[in-house]
């Protein structure tokens, strides 16, 4: 289900100590396990079920998912914009894949 | 009799008429009666999971839970949750819980901040079964709680829905 | 835009003259986002809100990718799809020679990878088509439906037009009892729409993915439990002239996110 890169946006540039919002979505069912097929089996559940962000490598933010989250999962949240890096975004499977994506940031 | 309805058959209804509306809704239910029967979580079960992480005596202030009144379709309502926070190294909020009262199960999303955030705000979007409260949950660095709840009325489509 | 609103002109012209229609919908077309609730509005209004960006962004790589026996990929060709695909959607569907009868945008892609990428088709409703339909479309957002009804296009848009009156299936209804007769008013708890499709490809909330305008027309039909048609079927492909033509002037919104 990962044939689509995931989307993120990170501003270019931010000044010291601006707040930046972050947005990312990313293609995935989330495959709730609550739904049956058309013979009546069970379809098995597939979620997403942890997204991760990193900035230089240090974790400030994350996401516990369960399979109330909608498909092609969206999320925006913050971050104090302090140093130039590289804003770091993964996330994790219930098959255990990961889909990672990457953004820099300039911080001026 | 049935001349007359051959009649009203050839006519162009100008409204759509209730007998077509129930029609539709009939096709829309036999539609929704090919999902499967799923216990939903209620008030206790999700009063529970509340009490279990020690959120159960909150603060019923402090947050701000963004939830359209009327969601269009349950399969995709967006929210948005804020914590009041200074986010600093000793006074910020560690995690926001959210639950779904009447979802097959309670949890929908955990969200982890720290002060490098500088905002304790994120916005995702949900599934909801039915009409129910969304509740979020926050826990903040001292140990305290925060707490809100917000009704959302979830339609039942014509042919949108 | 001069010149398209032109040909709208002398469109209309032509077919009031060949079918002394009367009045058609009155007043300006209305596009369904109108109709659509504030945070539904909200999704598409972002890019980096909007889910189908994920497909369209697919649609993008496929562009760029060599594919069938000529090695060539749709850029080899078409260059840069801004420059060369900007306009493409608010033309289609068009009347296509080789065939002798009208082409939508998805059918003419598969054309494209038949003849000249010596490509395998893709499937109508396949994550491939949907992207690159996605893709083209979105090259023209914000430009005025305007979609040609003359010279050899004229009698499939009658058929067209001829469909969207007919009654069918069990409750016996027709498109425009609906979506013309009715638009602005509720339907349980949804507003009617003018069943408008200059957003399409668009992501369906009900659908919780993307997907294409023939795919709503069997939805429609099954709705109102009729026998649907093929996706790509001359019958929708006439109605989809017809329907374009009803929403000219229209900004393409494609790809859209709808209820």
């Amino acid at each position: 289900m990962a044939s689509a890169k995931p989307r993120v946006k990170v501003p270019a540039s931010a000044a010291k100590g601006e707040i930046i919002e972050i947005k990312s979505l990313i293609s995935h069912t989330m495959e709730s396990g609550q739904r049956k097929d058309k013979e009546g089996k069970a379809i098995p559940r597939k979620i997403i079920n942890k997204f991760i962000v990193t900035f230089n490598g240090k974790e400030f933010f994350s996401a516990d998912w369960a399979p109330a989250i909608s498909a092609n999962p969206f999320l925006s949240f913050h971050m104090r914009a302090e140093e130039s890096g590289t804003m770091g975004f993964t996330w994790i499977d219930d098959d255990g894949s990961k889909y990672t994506a990457e953004k820099n940031l300039k911080v001026t | 009799m049935i001349e007359e309805t051959k009649m009203k058959l050839k006519e162009t209804p100008k409204e759509i008429s209730r007998r077509h509306v129930i029609m539709l809704v009939g096709a829309a239910a036999a539609t929704a009666g090919m999902l499967p029967r799923v216990s939903l979580a209620d008030k206790a079960a999700t009063d529970a999971a509340i009490k279990a992480i020690g959120g159960d005596g909150a603060e019923m202030s402090g947050i701000t839970l963004d939830l359209p009144q009327i969601a269009e379709n349950g399969s995709t309502v967006s929210v948005g949750v804020e914590v009041d926070s200074p986010m600093t190294a000793d006074n910020y909020v560690k995690t926001v819980y959210i639950f779904a009262e009447g979802n097959p199960n309670p949890d929908v999303c955990t969200l982890h901040f720290t002060p490098a955030g500088g905002i304790a705000r994120a916005y995702t979007r949900i599934r909801l079964a039915k009409t129910q409260n969304v509740i979020a949950l926050a826990e903040m660095s001292d140990g305290s709680f925060k707490r809100e709840t917000v009704e959302v009325k979830v339609t039942i489509g014509g042919c949108g829905g | 835009m001069r010149k398209n609103n032109r040909k709208i002109m002398m469109a209309g012209a032509a077919v009031a003259a060949v079918f002394s229609i009367a009045t058609i919908a009155a007043g300006e077309p209305k596009s369904g986002y109108l109709s659509a609730e504030p945070e539904t509005q909200a999704m598409q209004d972002d890019d980096f809100s909007n889910p189908a960006m994920l497909v369209t962004d697919y649609g993008g790589d496929l562009w760029s990718t060599a594919d069938g026996d000529s090695g060539k990929s749709c850029e080899d060709c078409h260059g840069d799809a801004a420059d060369s695909m900007k306009g493409v959607k608010t033309r289609y569907p068009t009347y296509y020679q080789p065939w002798g009868k009208m082409i939508n945008l998805e059918l003419r892609i598969n054309e494209c990878r038949k003849d000249n990428q010596k490509a395998k088709a893709w499937k109508y409703e396949s994550k491939e088509m949907l992207g690159m339909a996605s893709y083209i479309g979105y090259q023209s957002r914000g430009m005025p439906m305007a979609v040609d009804i003359g010279g050899k296009a004229t009698p499939f848009f009658t058929k067209g037009k001829e469909f969207y009156y007919e009654r069918r299936g069990q409750l016996d209804m027709a498109c425009s009892h609906c979506h013309e007769d009715n638009s602005g008013n509720m339907i349980r708890a949804n507003l009617l729409t003018e069943g408008q499709i200059n957003g399409f490809p668009t992501y369906r909330l009900k659908w919780s993915g993307v997907g294409t305008l023939h795919r709503r027309f069997k939805g429609c039909n099954d709705q109102v439990r009729a026998i649907p048609y093929e996706r790509g079927s001359d019958e929708y492909v006439n109605l989809e002239l017809y329907l374009a033509w009803r929403g000219r002037g229209l900004a393409v919104e494609t790809p859209s996110v709808r209820n």
